[in-house]
């Protein structure tokens, strides 16, 4: 829960423009950039995910290095992907 | 050698464990605290602790929301589970924190219906589909986790959900470092401040640390060169007689913090006049509560909540360990009768709290780190 997970931002979402879909590792899904709303991000750019919202824009580098951060530390990242796979944002 | 490609970075280490080495003086010893779990994931898992020198000794704080939640509030929560109709959720890690009458599971074993969820946006999906039910969201976290919170409040107002609802056990970071820097057990030279926190409140709020009690402080990444340097970074102030907050993840937090956060939060809730965190006692304004604005989505004002006072079981030592007193292991029950698959205390539950950390990579740290250096 404490984690940030990078998320690359594939698309804003027409009706909804706090909703986009990210990709996370390759898992597909929705989350929220409400908080973003300042300096909201474009497709193509990476965020920083905690529950569900994106809390903070990072580049593509820090995206590939908080990766590599999570998949060292094992059970947590493992739990906390398994807990975004069930989620379905709306 | 898996060891090795999980810290490849072994080499930059070892430079600035000699540039930390070179700027302590001869004869002091010097005390940094990491106030984040996740940091003291990080020095565990890389066995940090092994590239420093031995007058450097790191402490651990209380930096992991679901370690300083106290069991009366687990005892709550259930209760809430308890009344009828209701559906309760929260996030993962809570599932398994003890209870004075045991956890999230054993409590759907006698009914109740308690669920983890990723996201408080899940719980608030899971209302939006069952209007016959009453879901309430145990919401935990320090500030990380708290304006995802409200912007969910605050969603569910808008699409006037009536069956959701929030217990709310938001905690703020500040006064915790407060009471950790008044209390007299321990005499600490600087801070680690943590990273994901500051993303929200950026890096303002820590000045009082270095003003007023005159230590450093350095916003830390969690990549094990980012503590690395954060603690070279902190020696090098002391090393110059500055005293200063600075800000070692500016790639990810911003000095003034994410404005629209604070913004939503402050909207949806205020402080409470005090808090019990577990080990650490009531501390003053150290939590948020819901505002009566939106008193119909409190959980706290919409059921009776017992709100007992649960006091810890005798064995357990996770105040010690919260405060940075104790080291995980010189628990005595530490690996014995307290494994993360049998919990007693709350630190061995999250991966994050120190004493999980410390089981499952602690132990292995210095063999890895002759390891590392052979290959
Ligand atoms: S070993 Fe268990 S009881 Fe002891 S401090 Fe750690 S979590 Fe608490």
């Amino acid at each position: 829960m404490c984690l940030g997970i990078p998320g690359e931002v594939i698309e804003i979402s027409e009706e909804r423009p706090d909703l986009a879909k990210v990709s996370v590792s390759g898992v597909k899904r929705t989350i929220n950039i409400g908080l973003l709303e300042a300096d909201p991000p474009s497709p193509g750019e990476w965020v920083l995910i905690h529950v569900g919202f994106a809390l903070s824009k990072i580049d593509e580098q820090e995206a590939a290095a908080a990766l590599e951060f999570l998949e060292s530390i094992g059970k947590a990242y493992e739990d906390e992907m398994a807990a975004l796979l069930e989620s379905r944002i709306e | 050698m898996r060891f090795v490609d999980e810290f490849r970075d072994a080499e930059k280490a070892r430079a600035l464990s000699a540039k930390i080495t070179s700027l302590c003086e001869p004869g002091r010893h010097y005390k940094f605290m990491e106030v984040c779990g996740g940091h003291t994931h990080t020095i565990y898992k890389h066995g940090l602790e092994d590239y420093l020198p031995e007058s450097i000794t790191l402490v651990h704080g209380p930096g992991c929301p679901v370690c300083v939640i106290p069991m009366g509030r687990i005892d709550d929560a259930i209760h809430i589970a308890r009344q009828p109709g209701v559906l309760m959720t929260s996030f993962g890690d809570m599932m398994r924190v003890p209870g004075s009458g045991g956890n999230f599971f054993d409590s759907n074993a006698e009914g109740t219906n308690i669920r983890m969820v990723y996201s408080p946006l899940d719980s608030l999906k899971i209302a939006r589909q069952h209007p016959d039910l009453r879901v309430v969201f145990m919401a935990i976290g320090f500030e990380t986790t708290t304006p995802s919170t409200a912007m969910t409040l605050l969603r569910a107002a808008a699409e006037g959900i009536e069956n959701f609802s929030v217990f709310g056990n938001h905690v703020t970071i500040i006064p915790a470092i407060k009471a950790i820097l008044d209390s007299p057990d321990l005499r600490l030279d600087g801070f680690i401040g943590p990273g994901h926190v500051s993303t929200v409140i950026g890096c303002r709020p820590y000045e009082f640390i270095a003003r007023d009690y005159g230590k450093p402080v350095v916003v830390a990444g969690f990549e094990p060169l980012d503590i690395l340097q954060s603690i070279y970074l902190l020696m090098l102030q002391l090393a110059e007689k500055r005293c200063e907050v600075e800000n070692q993840y500016s790639r990810v937090v911003l000095w003034d913090g994410n404005l629209v956060a604070l913004k939503v939060i402050n909207e949806v809730m205020e402080l409470r006049p005090y808090f019990e965190w577990r080990g650490l006692g009531f501390i003053t304004h150290s939590a948020m509560a819901i505002r009566s604005e939106y008193a119909a989505f409190d959980a706290e004002r919409i059921f009776e909540i017992p709100g007992l006072r649960v006091a810890d079981p005798k064995a357990c030592q996770c105040g010690e360990v919260l405060k940075g007193v104790l080291k995980p292991w010189e628990c005595k029950v530490f690996g014995t009768a307290c494994t993360p698959e049998t919990p007693i205390g709350t630190c061995m539950v999250s991966p994050e709290g120190a004493c999980a950390a410390y089981y499952n990579f602690g132990r292995f740290s210095r063999s890895r780190v002759r390891e590392a250096s052979r290959a």
